[in-house]
């Protein structure tokens, strides 16, 4: 645990993203995440925290790894969950998104983690109802907890994350785990920097303070950890990059170009993997890669974030730190 | 907050010797050392119990696995007061606890509900054969139908005093104090 108890800054009322968090409280998030590791390592692998609470993904978009990462998690900790899979319907999203709200409300529910194509939909619906709302990824903007996770494991593997450099590669353009780690990447203190053909990497980015590489090797004779996206297809057929196998060719991560690396690079995926596009076989399965392990370090961030929205009184925190002496 | 009125019950020898009247009582009560465990609550019960292994261990000369466990996210006022900012660890006596008696250990027990919540969490852990509870003060307060099983020393405090168990470990000293929070309750 790197901070103390006395000055755990509280989340307020909803995850929407990493661009408006403190380094404190990224830091809380991580460090409330370990023991929940634990957990999933029992053999009775719930807890009874959040007993009585309902929660529903809201899910927009298709999405399976992440929805049954935050139903693990949510399981886990004793909640009740509802999955509505919106992804099929084809109604606008303004009026659709404030009345799907109200008509959540008046089923009495506590909190909402939504997945939605639409950029500003988590804020959009936080600023709507009194539950709490846990971003899912929205459109182009934020992922906040595959972020959480990604960091929680680089810190698990390189110790802290102030002053490492880590490469984001890939379509960083059109990335909401690219914003979110950038984000927060850089309010821990490490370098970031990001690769990948012109065409997908957005045009003022390095005014973020991140550098910018249009060469793989280049970032890798750079990086301590390379973040490595799933390339699209289609991004290919919009022409973006020409070919999946031109892309492969230039902007892939092979075991032959890792061995020009001075030392082993860490190497992260947020999945679902495109094996030969993005990324070889033999890296993504290789020695320094920890895509797995970010899987399950997912349960235990999220865990985190719903243990830390629910209650949600930090002021009370408080007057409990002087009950706890007793 | 306003901490003048501290008035220290038991000194270091004091202590001591609490904690090895509990350490006889409590293999006393299991009929020997078989199949015994200690489990001491986080923060500070985790240093009382280790007090009291290494009094058995000194006594019986045979060392009783110890464990510690974290109760926040067995609380029953998370909605109450907001989630705790730190989740120590939970970590099992060497060999489990199923088919073990399971000494608890808590440095104060004042309400019930850590215990409550501590046995919550033991029995999904496993199935001890028994468990018995055991703090080093007893103060009274409680709001739950629960009593220690074993006890260094009985205090009796108002309402709104403190009992404050200081360790080594965390507080650089062994002892116990009363404290008296406002100056206008003294």
């Amino acid at each position: 645990m790197s901070h103390s108890a006395a000055d755990a800054p509280g989340l307020g009322k909803d995850l929407v993203g990493i661009e408006h968090l403190s380094a404190r409280q990224i830091h809380n998030i991580l460090d409330t995440a370990e023991p929940f590791k634990e957990i999933s390592e029992r053999r009775i692998k719930k807890v009874p925290t959040l007993r009585g609470k309902t929660i529903v993904n809201l899910f927009f978009e298709a999405s399976t790894r992440t929805r049954i990462s935050f139903e693990f998690a949510e399981k886990r900790l004793s909640a009740d969950t509802v999955n509505i899979d919106a992804s099929r319907s084809s109604v606008s999203k303004g009026e659709t998104l404030v009345d799907t709200a109200r008509n959540l409300e008046a089923m009495k529910i506590d909190m909402v983690v939504m997945r939605h194509w639409a950029s500003g939909a988590a804020q959009f619906l936080a600023e709507r109802i009194p539950s709490n709302v846990i971003n899912a990824g929205d459109g182009a903007h934020e992922h906040p907890t595959q972020a959480l996770l990604d960091m929680l494991t680089l810190r698990d593997h390189l110790g802290a994350i102030a002053g490492k450099r880590v490469c984001i590669v890939g379509d960083v353009r059109h990335s909401r785990v690219a914003r979110s780690n950038i984000f927060g990447l850089l309010k821990l203190g490490a370098e970031v920097a990001v690769c990948g053909p012109p065409t997908l990497i957005p045009l003022h980015v390095s005014e973020l303070g991140v550098r910018v590489f249009h060469r793989v090797e280049e970032a890798i004779e750079w990086a301590h950890a390379l973040n490595v996206l799933r390339l699209q297809l289609e991004r290919m057929e919009a022409g973006f990059v020409p070919s999946l196998r031109e892309y492969n060719r230039i902007y892939g991560v092979s075991r032959a170009r890792l061995a020009a690396s001075p030392e082993p690079l860490l190497i992260l995926h947020p999945g679902p993997m495109n094996r030969g596009v993005e990324i070889d076989s033999d890296v993504a399965d290789g020695p320094h890669s920890v895509i797995l392990q970010q899987v399950t370090n997912g349960v235990a961030v999220r865990m985190a974030v719903l243990y830390l929205l629910s209650g949600g009184r930090p002021e009370k925190a408080e007057a409990a730190k002087v009950e706890e002496v007793t | 907050m306003p901490d003048q009125f501290r008035i220290p019950i038991m000194r270091e020898d004091a202590v001591g010797r609490a904690i090895a009247r509990m350490a006889r009582e409590i293999v006393e009560r299991n009929e020997g050392t078989d199949r015994l465990a200690l489990m001491g609550i986080h923060r500070r019960g985790v240093q009382i119990a280790r007090l009291l292994q290494a009094e058995i261990e000194r006594a019986a000369s045979v060392r009783v696995p110890c464990g510690s466990i974290d109760i926040t996210l067995y609380r029953d006022d998370l909605m109450v007061i907001g989630p705790r900012p730190v989740i120590g660890e939970t970590k099992l006596p060497a060999g489990g606890i199923d088919n073990r008696a399971v000494v608890i250990v808590d440095d104060v027990i004042f309400s019930g509900r850590t215990a409550r919540a501590a046995m919550n969490e033991l029995m999904d852990w496993g199935r001890a054969s028994r468990i018995y509870y055991c703090v080093l003060v007893d103060r009274a307060g409680r709001e739950l139908p629960i009593q220690p099983d074993i006890v260094g020393r009985a205090v009796t405090v108002l309402p709104q005093q403190r009992v404050d168990v200081l360790v080594p470990e965390i507080d650089g000293v062994l002892g116990v104090a009363i404290v008296t929070t406002s100056p206008e309750a003294a």
